[in-house]
């Protein structure tokens, strides 16, 4: 029997790491540590419900396992057989156990390629990794491929890059491959940068040989023997994971100099950003690792001519290379059987916001909104009603309750306003307020924007103050015409994909949503309820006793009345913020 | 750490690392797989069920059988302690009584590999709600 235990950063601030101490005392005393062995992992996906043990082999799913359970399962589930149905994880729809992960709806309909070794292999032991076939794509690739066959092959599986932009990777392979130079190098971008999505962290974290054995890879097919993975120095477990990753891969010679006995030399280093959200975009990153301001440049030259210290480079996403090895085990013909006509293969998001299964998936493309959000994401929080779902972060837009049958891919999000992005999926119910949310957003893209292009840096900072000013009860109509024109000059002028896309969201909660905006200005009302200085707060006379709870709450004296009679606000000197709805106990506070 | 010089080394070193991950792998398809269960109720346990699916697991280890042993909880026959019960995918599932080593040895040579029923099956007379519903 195996117990695993997910080893990912959200599980590990549950107290993961004393979840194994305990598990492996409780084997000891029970002299069952020959029978049953306890395995680290890396994320699971199943976020929402960590920290996960997962039994093998009859795949039962403990969640939400706390130290203190260790002793339970250990007597009760390894010795006696008995499951510890207080821990099986509860179906939303149904509110039964579900015995197994092989019936819940979450993995049902995943396909996990990128992310096939996460949850399943220790990440910090390279031969666990080489049991699955590790290494052995770019065995076979030395061993009988020429770099053109190799690239060649990649093109016809069809993999695009998964950072966002969708570039067909083996045409960046290639393209890189045909500039001849003295060095050429191979960059990994983990500089995960949108809110939301951690994707990149859990592979590295969960997996991070499927990235170095894809350098390798890319290193050989394009003619480069030096690798830089540019990750985010907030992302200290999965540094730490790489770090032991390199070093067994070097012990190896699976790293270095003459690979498998051949002439290919590879060897990969890191290097640490600071986690600014410009640096995702290539130039800017390329710059970053040269010791500059992380600011992007004019392309052409594109990186795969000159890129890191004027060198040829290619630079692609860690999921885009987590996918490689698999395509190159299992042929162009699998992976471009899977998903779209364009969009080939399976794609990583990560679920958050008001959903039941907050989450990492990997769905194949094509899957609709409906059955990622209903079915994997198992429905609303709380029984509330669908409104709208974000996809590509500050860059992407809200899709609605009419996109839901949608398939998804990168070119059907595109033409619904949004965009496939790094794969943040956020949802979001009745009570947000679509105006807020697109003030959200431009708040991060505020903050983020590097400065060098005038329409992000001051369009970016207008179009906020006019959200906050629509958002304070304050907006006039024009000011709708106004975000939507400015909108376009910064998409138009500015030089990189972060101001290309930045207005997005504002544009599509304009479309979608402009009731909503319209309502804000012209009635002075928030639908959602959630921008406090719309609410209209009013005592309802046959509910209220009198108690004056409220007016000892009151910060500004805003309410009056006799003692057993009841009470009023004063809506001029009311300032919203909800003291007397928490205190009164009779529900008499009515907030509109 | 022994290093890799060439690409047999790999696949050797791969050939041997497999054995570790085998239970891991196959619990990612059990449907496809036969499925021993083994009742682990302190009945059972007393009445050598461990050394039972310890066996199985040897055995079906060993001659690399299509095959997963899980345990299970009392199955309710404490007359035939140790019990096991194996479903062949397409099929019902078998429960055996009074099963030691020997038995499971030939349960696993004659009824999982080649489909013969042999002695010791003990008749199913129950339903459960799943079932039912």
């Amino acid at each position: 029997m195996h117990l695993l235990v997910c080893e990912g950063t959200g599980c590990r601030a549950s107290q993961s790491q004393e979840i194994v101490l305990n598990l492996k005392n409780e084997l000891k005393k029970q002299n069952l540590e020959k029978d049953a062995q306890v395995v680290t992992t890396g994320c699971f996906g199943f976020c929402e419900k960590g920290p996960i043990v997962k039994i093998i082999p009859d795949n039962t799913f403990y969640t939400q396992v706390k130290p203190s359970d260790c002793e339970e399962i250990v007597k009760e589930h390894i010795l006696k057989g008995r499951k510890v149905t207080r821990l099986l994880y509860e179906d939303p729809k149904t509110q039964e156990h579900v015995e197994d992960s092989k019936h819940m709806g979450f993995y049902q309909k995943q396909l996990r390629i990128a992310l096939r070794n996460c949850g399943f292999i220790n990440p910090e032991v390279i031969e666990e990794y080489i049991a699955r076939d590790g290494y052995a794509a770019l065995a076979s690739i030395i061993e009988d491929m020429s770099p053109q066959e190799a690239i060649e092959l990649l093109k016809a599986s069809g993999l695009r890059g998964r950072g966002g932009g969708g570039f067909p990777t083996g045409l960046k392979w290639e393209f890189t491959a045909k500039n001849a130079a003295d060095q050429k190098y191979v960059v990994c971008n983990a500089d995960e940068g949108d809110p939301g999505a951690f994707m990149d962290r859990s592979i590295l974290e969960g997996d991070p040989h499927s990235v170095l054995e894809a350098m390798a890879i890319c290193g050989y097919c394009i003619g480069a023997t030096k690798g830089l993975i540019y990750i985010r120095a907030e992302y200290p477990l999965a540094i730490k994971r790489l770090e032991i990753a390199i070093e067994q891969a070097r012990e190896m010679g699976l790293l270095g100099e003459n690979i498998f006995g051949s002439q290919f030399t590879f060897d990969i280093e890191l290097k640490f950003g600071a986690g600014a959200f410009v640096c995702g975009e290539e130039t800017a990153l390329i710059h970053s690792m040269e010791g500059n301001r992380g600011e992007p440049t004019v392309k052409p030259p594109f990186p795969a001519e000159k890129g890191y210290r004027g060198k040829p480079t290619c630079v692609n996403n860690v999921e885009t290379f987590a996918n490689v090895p698999v395509i190159f085990l299992k042929g162009a013909k699998w992976f471009s059987s899977i998903g779209t006509e364009k969009s080939k293969g399976t794609k990583v998001f990560a679920l958050a916001g008001k959903i039941n299964n907050v989450g990492l998936i990997e769905v194949p493309m094509g899957i609709t909104l409906r059955e990622v959000i209903f079915e994997i994401g198992g429905g609303i929080k709380d029984g509330k009603k669908f409104k709208a779902v974000q996809t590509g972060g500050p860059s992407g837009g809200c899709l609605t309750e009419k996109h839901l049958d949608t398939p998804i891919d990168y070119d059907t999000l595109l033409a619904a306003g949004s965009m496939m992005g790094s794969g943040g999926m956020i949802v979001m119910d009745e009570d947000d307020c679509m105006v807020s949310v697109a003030k959200f957003y431009l708040e991060f893209t505020v903050e983020e924007s590097c400065g060098k292009c005038t329409p992000c840096r001051v369009g970016n900072k207008r179009m906020h103050e006019i959200l906050d000013k629509i958002c304070a009860g304050k907006g006039v109509m024009e000011d709708l015409d106004y975000l939507e024109n400015l909108s376009r000059v910064i998409k138009d002028t500015s030089l990189c994909g972060l101001g290309q896309t930045s207005p997005n969201p504002v544009l599509s909660t304009l479309e979608h949503f402009r009731d909503e905006y319209e309502a804000h200005v012209t009635e002075r009302i928030c639908v959602a309820g959630s921008c406090k200085a719309l609410r209209l707060y009013t005592i309802i006379a046959d509910k209220c006793t009198g108690c004056t709870a409220c007016v000892r709450v009151c910060p500004t004296n805003a309410i009056t009345g006799e003692k057993r009679q009841p009470h009023v606000i004063d809506p001029d000197l009311c300032i919203r913020c909800g003291a007397c709805f928490e205190k009164c106990k009779f529900s008499a506070i009515h907030v509109q | 750490m022994s290093k890799i010089k060439s690409i047999d080394d790999l696949r050797k070193m791969k050939q041997n690392l497999e054995h570790g991950m085998n239970i891991r792998e196959k619990s990612n398809s059990p449907e496809s797989l036969v499925q021993v269960r083994v009742a682990m109720a302190t009945c059972g346990i007393a009445a050598g069920a461990r050394e039972v699916m310890n066996t199985l697991i040897e055995i079906i280890e060993r001659d690399k059988i299509p095959a997963l042993v899980t345990q299970g909880g009392c199955m309710g026959y404490c007359y035939a302690e140790p019990t096991i019960e194996v479903k062949i995918p397409g099929k019902d599932p078998v429960v055996f009584g009074n099963v030691d080593s020997t038995v499971a040895a030939e349960i696993v040579d004659k009824y999982i590999l080649k489909g013969e029923l042999i002695d010791g099956i003990i008749p199913t007379n129950y339903q459960t709600i799943n079932e039912k519903n």
